[in-house]
Formats: structure tokens, sequence, C-alpha cells
């Protein structure tokens, strides 16, 4: 299948990453009292974030090979 | 309870979710060029794809609000449903039986029956199989929806419509493709939506310790020993000394080989995730690889719901409580979500939800779709037609499968013994089907009237023995006794569901037995082959490097599962 599901996968949890990161900066301190004042949604962006930029880095590499095996 | 408030952001995130859903469905549906593009994936999906879809078809409804429900009413005990109950059967399928469904180019599981018995087997197969399949998308809509209309006030017919729609856009652009790609977005969401949940909870109650410390409570207040919320094999010696009133012989038969062996290996709906394979070896590393994850899926959706009854017994209430004093334990996920996620978390986890409930129906769509094109509709209403109007056809099913399905959640909603009764009725059709796989592929005798009526034996003796007995405390009529008599009591609706399994099997097994060996042979060695163990050439797999050899998957597999069990006694 010529669509690398790493590419849509990467790009939803990279744009959620980018969500909750920023949400988790600018929201009320108080929202947090149930999550046992962690601020989770800043937390949990960044791996979110770090896991949609692994898959897209991975589903890169991967078209970067089959390109310059298209081409040689 | 309250309604869960969301804020934009959690709006936010479930918008974008079904945007990529259906940007899936767009982008597919250019690589949709003939039947098995749509039905099979054009058999092209690489293992690791093959393999989250192949666990995440299954994580509908049932498993992460019911499993949940199970961690709170049973505790650790519920870890059978995966360890025994699951992993298993997925070695087994993936060693010892994807070689003949993926190596007889069948294109169904019914089409399996057909080639290895013959007409009768297959059309008894395909029909009970799609009436089933539209009935349990139905029911995963409908709990989607009183869920949706209990824990966040949303309109029960939009709900209904809305994820409907969504699941039919997706299926019918991409067909069988959109279906895995999704599921494979899903399993990923309910990690990522469940995980801070289960971090958040544990650190809570004070972490594994802290946790069985108050689950010692929640067992000495119904009865039972100490430890019997935070022990998977120690309370199994007898039926009355665990909550599930399960002994270990019915657990290990009943759940660990019958049921569990008849669901991973015989239905289509998860072992046409693994046809869809680009290779045989792939096709035979789908459950393998599966298997990894599922062992773990214990931690993100049994654990809540016993972190849930530990808060519930140990800091007052935390559960709504029936007016029978018993709290609600389906509510134990939603009440954890309401719990601990902020908004925006919040979000991520109701999306995760919704994605599982969404991915049960598809999982659903796409096995009816693909039985009813090829195994009634090409074999007895229309054969011989080009492979265009098969894959019109599979469209066309695509559609009706779901209307029907939002008319099964409805029926749902009026008749609620109808559908009691329709789960009973498919429980008695699938009890002995494990026991037909077995003699069909490994004992070459077994023939195509001992099989068709094996079944039937099976299925009738299912029946009576459910009508002869009862659950403790249960009423005659759909729970058991309903031929007059209830010979035996059980201790637990499980107890009773385990043997009547069983029984089905063990009838099915001797009954295909004895009638295979009155009955003529009609298929030759030649036939057979591709089909049956002995009169296929083994697979060797020497150019594989030792790592990915399904074998040792396998061995890992079965190793790290025995190290839990254990851990977890």
């Amino acid at each position: 299948m010529d669509l690398d599901l790493r590419l849509p996968l990467g790009l939803m949890f990279a744009i959620f990453g980018v969500m909750l990161t920023i949400y988790g900066i600018v929201s009320d301190r108080a929202i947090y009292a149930r999550s046992l004042g962690i601020d989770v949604n800043l937390w949990w962006g960044i791996v979110l974030l770090i896991f949609g930029v692994a898959m897209l880095a991975l589903a890169q590499r991967t078209a970067r090979r089959r390109h310059d095996a298209d081409r040689t | 309870m309250p309604h869960l408030h969301l804020g934009a952001i959690d709006y936010a995130i479930l918008l974008i979710y079904f945007a990529f859903v259906l940007g899936i469905g767009v982008v597919l549906k250019r690589f949709v060029k003939s039947s098995e593009d749509f039905f099979l994936s054009g058999r092209s999906i690489p293992a690791w794809i093959a393999g989250l879809a192949f666990l995440s078809a299954n994580l509908g409804a049932q498993e992460v609000i019911g499993m949940g429900a199970s961690g709170a009413k049973y505790g650790m005990m519920t870890s059978h449903f995966y360890w025994l109950g699951a992993i298993p059967a997925m070695v087994f399928v993936g060693v010892f039986m994807m070689p003949f469904y993926y190596g007889s180019r069948a294109r169904s599981v019914p089409e399996y029956l057909k080639l290895r018995f013959d007409e009768k087997t297959r059309g008894f197969n395909a029909i009970t199989f799609a009436v089933m399949t539209v009935f349990s998308s139905g029911i995963s809509m409908y709990a989607l929806a009183s869920l949706l209309e209990l824990v966040l006030g949303w309109n029960f017919n939009t709900s209904i419509l809305l994820s409907a729609a969504i699941v039919l856009v997706y299926i019918f652009l991409g067909g069988l493709t959109s279906a895995i790609y999704n599921e494979v977005l899903q399993f990923f969401l309910i990690v990522f939506g469940f995980l801070p949940l289960v971090l958040l909870g544990l650190k809570d109650v004070g972490g594994w310790a802290g946790l069985t410390a108050k689950l010692q409570v929640v067992a000495t207040q119904a009865g039972y020993a100490n430890g019997a919320w935070s022990h998977s094999w120690r309370y199994l010696g007898t039926a009355s000394a665990n909550p599930m009133g399960v002994d270990w012989i019915g657990m290990a038969m009943g759940l660990g080989f019958v049921l569990s062996f008849g669901y991973w290996c015989t239905d289509f709906l998860v072992i046409q995730r693994a046809m869809a394979a680009d290779s045989m070896t792939d096709a035979r590393r789908t459950p393998l690889l599966a298997a990894f994850p599922k062992m773990l899926f214990p931690a993100l959706v049994i654990l809540p719901g016993m972190i849930a009854i530990a808060l519930h017994a140990t800091g007052g209430g935390l559960l709504p409580v029936g007016a029978d004093g018993t709290p609600n334990y389906n509510m134990a996920v939603p009440v954890m979500l309401g719990r601990y996620l902020p908004t925006g978390l919040l979000g991520l986890g109701l999306t995760a939800l919704m994605a599982s409930f969404m991915s049960g129906m598809a999982g659903n769509v796409t096995a009816f779709n693909t039985v009813w094109t090829y195994d009634i509709y090409q074999s007895y209403i229309k054969p011989g037609r080009s492979d265009r109007h098969y894959l019109w056809m599979g469209h066309a099913a695509t559609v009706f499968g779901i209307v029907f399905s939002v008319a099964a959640a409805y029926a749902t909603t009026r008749f609620n013994n109808i559908m009691d009764m329709l789960q009973l009725v498919f429980a008695f059709v699938n009890a002995p089907l494990f026991a037909t796989f077995l003699l069909g592929m490994f004992w070459r005798r077994t023939t195509g009237h001992g099989a068709f009526f094996g079944l039937l034996t099976g299925t009738l003796v299912a029946a009576i023995h459910d009508g002869l007995s009862l659950p403790h405390g249960a009423v005659p009529g759909v729970k058991g006794a309903y031929l007059g008599a209830a010979l035996h009591i059980y201790p637990s609706e499980m107890a009773q569901n385990f043997w009547t399994a069983i029984f089905a099997w063990t009838a099915c097994f001797v009954a295909t037995i004895v009638i295979s060996l009155l009955t003529a042979r009609r298929k030759s060695d030649e036939d057979l082959s591709g089909l049956v163990y002995s009169l296929t050439p083994r697979i060797i797999d020497r150019d594989l490097v030792w790592y990915k050899k399904p074998a040792t998957l396998a061995v890992i597999v079965l190793a790290l599962v025995a190290a839990l069990n254990i851990i977890f006694w």
C-alpha cells in the first residue's frame, strides 16, 4: 500500500502533542487539582510530540531510502 | 452522576481525530481497484500493522469498558482473559493454523471450510457469522451511544448516526485497508489516552503495594480471603473461594482452551487482519506480534477498574451504586477518566474511548461485507460475475451492513431480552467451532458430513446444557433452565458459560470423529494439500534471521506470559 501509515499517525500525535503542550503552559493551574497537582497536559503533550515526530522521522527515512533505490 | 464537562480543546482533539479518520479513507480510495484490494487490502499489509489491527479489531466496547468493569468486580483474576484466554491461542493460530488459512489462498474463514469440507459447512458458518457481526456491531454502537448520553449528556440518536456515518464513509472509501489503518491509530490512542490515567491512579493509591492493601478491604468486605482481588491463580482451587465462582478446571478448559481458541483461531474478524498480510511469514507473525502488546493490556484496561473499586471501598463511594447496593461496575472506567484527567487529556481519553467503539464496529462491518460478498452473494446468489461487480457489491454491503447495525442498535434499546437471547444463540454456535477446525486441519479423515453434523451436535448440546442448568440466584429463562428443569446450579453465570463451552466442544469433537468414520471421504489427498497438516509441505524459514522466525517469537511470547502468570500468581 502506498500510504505509509506512520505519516498520518505521526502527524496526528504531533498535532495533539503541540496542542496539549501549549495548553499545559497557558492553562490555569487550578485544573490540575484532580491530576494530583501535576501539569499532565504539559508533560503528556511533550511525550506525544516526541512519539509523533519519531514516527514522522521513520516514515521520512523509509521514503528517502525508497527514493534513492528508485534512482539507482 | 453529574455529566463531565468538556472544554474547547477536548472537542478540538475529537474533531481532529475524526478528520484524520476520514482523511485516511479519502487518501486510500485511489488504491482500491479490485475486490481483493477492498476485502483483503490486496494482501499487502506489513506484519506490524496487521498485528496491531489484529489486536485492535477486538478492542471494542467489551474490552475497554467491560474489562475495566471486570477488574472492579473480580480483580486480578480478570487477567486470565489475556494471559490464559488469549495469548496461547494467538501463538497457536500464528504457528500452526495460519499456514492453512494463508497458504490455501482462501479469502475468508468460511471459504476455508468450503475448500476443506463442503458447501453446507461453509454456508452454515457464513450465514451465522454474517448475522452475528451485524448484531455485534449494533450492540457496540448502542453501548457507545448510551455511554455518551450518561457521561456527557449527548443525544443518543446523534451519537449513533454520527459514529455510523463516520465508519460508513471510511470503510466505503478505503475498504479493509482503511479499517486496518484506523485500528492502528486507535491502538495508539488507547495506549496514550489510558496510560496517564493508570499512572495517576497508581500514584494516588500508593503504587502496587498501596493498591493491594486497599484491595484487601474490598476482598474481606465481599467475604473472600485477603488476596482474592490481587492474585490471578491462588484462589482458583475451589469455585467458592473467588468472586468469579469458577475453579481452575473450568477456567483452563472453558476459557483457556475452548472459548479462547474458538475465538482467536476461527473468528474471521481477527483472522481477516492476518490474511491481509503481505506474505506467509508476515501472516504468521501477525498474531505473534499482536501478543506482545496484548499481554501488557491488562495494565491499561483492567488496572483502572481495580483502582476504581479500591478507592470506592476505602474512600467512600466513588462508583454510582444501584438500588440493591452493588456498585455499577460498568462506570469504573468513565468515572476514573473524569476523576483524574483534566481538560485537555480528558479529550484524549474520550477520543480513545470513541475510537475503540468505532473500530469495534468497523471490524465487524469489514468482516461482514467480505463474508456476505464472497461466501453468500458470490456463492449462492450471483456466481460468475466480474470482479467489478463484486467490488460494487462490497460497497453496497458496507452500506446495508451499517444500516442493519443501526437497526440492531435501536432493537437493543427496545427489546433487551431479544439481544440476550441472540447472544446466547451465538455462543452456542461458536462454542464447538474450534473442534471442527482442529480435526479438519490435523486429521485428513475428517469428512464434510462429519464436520457439518458435528457442528450441529455441538450447538445442540450447548443449548441443552444451558437449558438444564442455572447460575446461582438466577430465575429460569434466558439465563438457563428453559427446558423445564435445573439439574445443576453453577456458582456463577461465568462458570455456566465455561461449562457450556466445554460440553459443546467435547460433543462436537466426538460427533465429528464418529460421523467421519461412518461416512465416505470425498476429498482425495491431493484436494487436501495445503489444507491439512500432514499433507502440506513444512514451511522452512531458513532465510530469516533467527529473531524474525515465527517459532522464535512464539517461544519468547510463551516464556513472557508464563512469567507474568507466576509474578501475579
